[in-house]
């Protein structure tokens, strides 16, 4: 039963096939089985996953949910009502969320169920996995490598076939660079696409929810759920939401495709360029006109991402003052040392450095040379990517500049590890929707193959990959091994 | 640019975060790379660029003023360490 992918399991429901029960006390046992290894949940909700289950069978008939007794994974970012919700951090190890995400809630009135929480890098913050408080993932590739991240516990547990697939998040990569590292579908939609309520903020003019899926069509099958306005976030946006799924096997004909020339450059490794070479030719053959693109200011999304991320983050992560929630460092000497020891002890290195960094951005005297600087880079930014759309349809790329790195490899020097998200951040500044659809294997590691829209054009890129998917058996190839 | 020791501690007081002595001179280094790196923002020609308020350009929407939440502070306090009468304890600041 694992491996199947979210409609097939859907349709064998249906079929009554097999049981959700069975379903979900298979996926719990390879959980228990394989999960020591990868380290991709923190939480497993067995018990009531199980329960979920049986009342789906119970109900089952021809009135069912779409999704009615599908099993999914929360990335540990969403608040779940009654189970603890940690966002990868120690500051959060000790909170159980008295409400449910905007997310959590409708993928289950959709008739999802929720196996449990994958680990995440601290509050979304990293780009390896390696900044949770629950210790790193592993890449289910090869376990010396790490799963990407910020979403590094929704992609191993997706690819690992642990769970057919998993919510994320992506402020400025963190779904489309997990999802080429392990070798599946990810998605960001459109900024305001999907509500933020209940997810706990990062860099809020940047952070957006999406799905790690087996393949295109399971992230349009999710996307349909969990869209749509929601007025307890303001930033939602109130546009009607299309039937993904059902837009998806419309031909590729005379589709302008740009290619963006500032990807493929001497930073992109050789074997991955062949790899989206290869992957336009393909697209070519279904029809597509592939013509390169220019983004000139997007060299400069890296710099920018790390002005307004952390700027936003220091602000965000004010909230943590070990007084309402969360962690409380013991016996303060005073009301300062209550916040200053709880927030020192109750977060990690790679948080403190970007509420440091965010703190020194904004502070008197240097506002303007750098966050009002990095929001008018960030209009340049925005502009290239409306320049390029006049051209051409979608735009695509690589997705990240290597495969799966080794775990330690870059911990010690942030910046390095900041330029992983060199293709993907452009998008996340610009509020664009974009995924990330295997591609290839380099050294037996996967790639990915970025594929952008514009603003509210999920049902487009969706299209794509899922046309691509039609054509080629990448997004099909799992990890060998214990994971078999 | 090179922060200064005395910098990151104030930015550290700023941020209400404790950091000990033997982590200030770590931070010097990664803050003074992260504010190189991002220092080359100062090269892009921004003449007569607006700041970015929205991605979407999109404005705020408002609501009616009205109250739309029912009282919930049991169940919220419940997360909370220290709390007495509904309230939240915290160490003595007036004498």
């Amino acid at each position: 039963m694992h491996g199947m992918t979210l409609a097939g399991i859907a349709r064998a429901l249906k079929a009554r096939e097999f049981s959700s029960e069975e379903l979900v006390r298979h996926l719990l046992a390879r959980i228990e089985r394989l999960d020591g290894e990868l380290n991709s949940f923190i939480t497993v909700t067995g018990e009531a996953a199980l329960e979920a289950a049986r009342a789906a069978d119970a109900a089952r008939g021809a009135d069912a949910a779409p999704l009615a007794g599908v099993p999914i994974a929360h990335k540990d970012i969403f608040c779940t009502a009654g189970v603890k919700t940690s966002c990868g951090s120690r500051m959060l190890d000790n909170f159980v969320s008295p409400y449910d995400a905007t997310v959590v809630e409708r993928l289950r009135a959709a008739g999802t169920i929720m196996l449990g929480k994958t680990n995440m890098d601290e509050f979304a913050m990293g780009s390896s996995n390696e900044t949770s408080f629950y210790g790193p993932v592993h890449n289910p590739w090869d376990l010396s490598r790490v799963p990407g991240g910020s979403s590094g516990g929704s992609a191993a547990a997706v690819a690992a076939r642990l769970v057919p697939a998993a919510t994320g998040t992506d402020t400025g990569g963190s779904i489309r660079q997990p999802a080429a590292l392990a070798g599946i579908t990810g998605i960001k939609p459109t900024y305001g696409r999907v509500s933020r309520y209940g997810m706990i903020a990062f860099a809020s003019s940047l952070d957006q929810a999406g799905v790690l899926t087996l393949t295109a069509e399971d992230a349009a099958l999710l996307l349909t759920a969990m869209s749509g306005h929601d007025p307890r976030d303001s930033t939602s946006v109130d546009a009607p939401v299309p039937d993904y799924a059902a837009g998806l096997g419309a031909s590729l004909e005379g589709l302008r495709i740009g290619l963006v020339e500032e990807f493929m450059d001497e930073g992109l490794d050789p074997a991955n360029a062949r790899a989206i070479e290869v992957a336009l030719k393909v697209l070519e053959g279904l029809g597509a006109v592939i013509r390169r693109v220019s983004l000139p200011s997007i060299g400069l999304s890296v710099p920018t991402y790390y002005v307004v991320a952390p700027a936003e983050c220091s602000s965000n992560l004010s909230r943590f003052d070990g007084v309402r929630f969360g962690y409380r460092a013991a016996e303060p000497r005073d009301l300062e040392d209550l916040y200053k020891r709880s927030r020192g002890e109750g977060f990690g290195a790679e948080v403190k450095r970007r509420i440091m960094t965010g703190t020194y951005v904004l502070s008197a005297g240097y506002y303007d040379a750098y966050y009002l600087k990095a929001q008018r880079v960030r209009q340049l930014i925005a502009a290239d990517f409306r320049r390029a759309f006049e051209e051409v349809d979608v735009i695509v790329g690589p997705t990240s500049p290597t495969p799966a790195f080794g775990l330690g490899a870059k911990v010690d020097d942030p910046v390095t590890m900041y330029l992983n998200d060199i293709y993907t951040i452009g998008v996340n500044l610009a509020g664009l929707p974009g995924l990330s659809a295997p591609c290839g294997f380099v050294d037996g590691l996967p790639v990915g193959l970025q594929i952008v829209g514009r603003a509210f054009d999920e049902g487009r890129i969706l299209n794509v990959a899922h046309r691509f998917q039609q054509e080629t058996d990448w997004h099909a190839r799992a990890p060998g091994g214990a994971f078999a | 640019m090179k922060l200064s020791r005395h910098e990151v501690e104030s930015i550290a007081h700023l941020a209400r975060l404790e950091i000990s002595a033997a982590e200030i001179p770590v931070y010097v280094d990664n803050l003074s790379r992260i504010i190189d790196f991002v220092q080359q923002l100062d090269g892009a020609d921004t003449e007569g660029v607006a700041p970015m308020a929205h991605p979407l350009n999109m404005t705020q929407p408002l609501r009616e003023d009205r109250v739309t939440e029912a009282d919930a502070h049991e169940l919220y306090q419940r997360n909370a360490r220290a709390v007495e009468a509904g309230l939240y304890l915290v160490p003595r600041v007036i004498e």
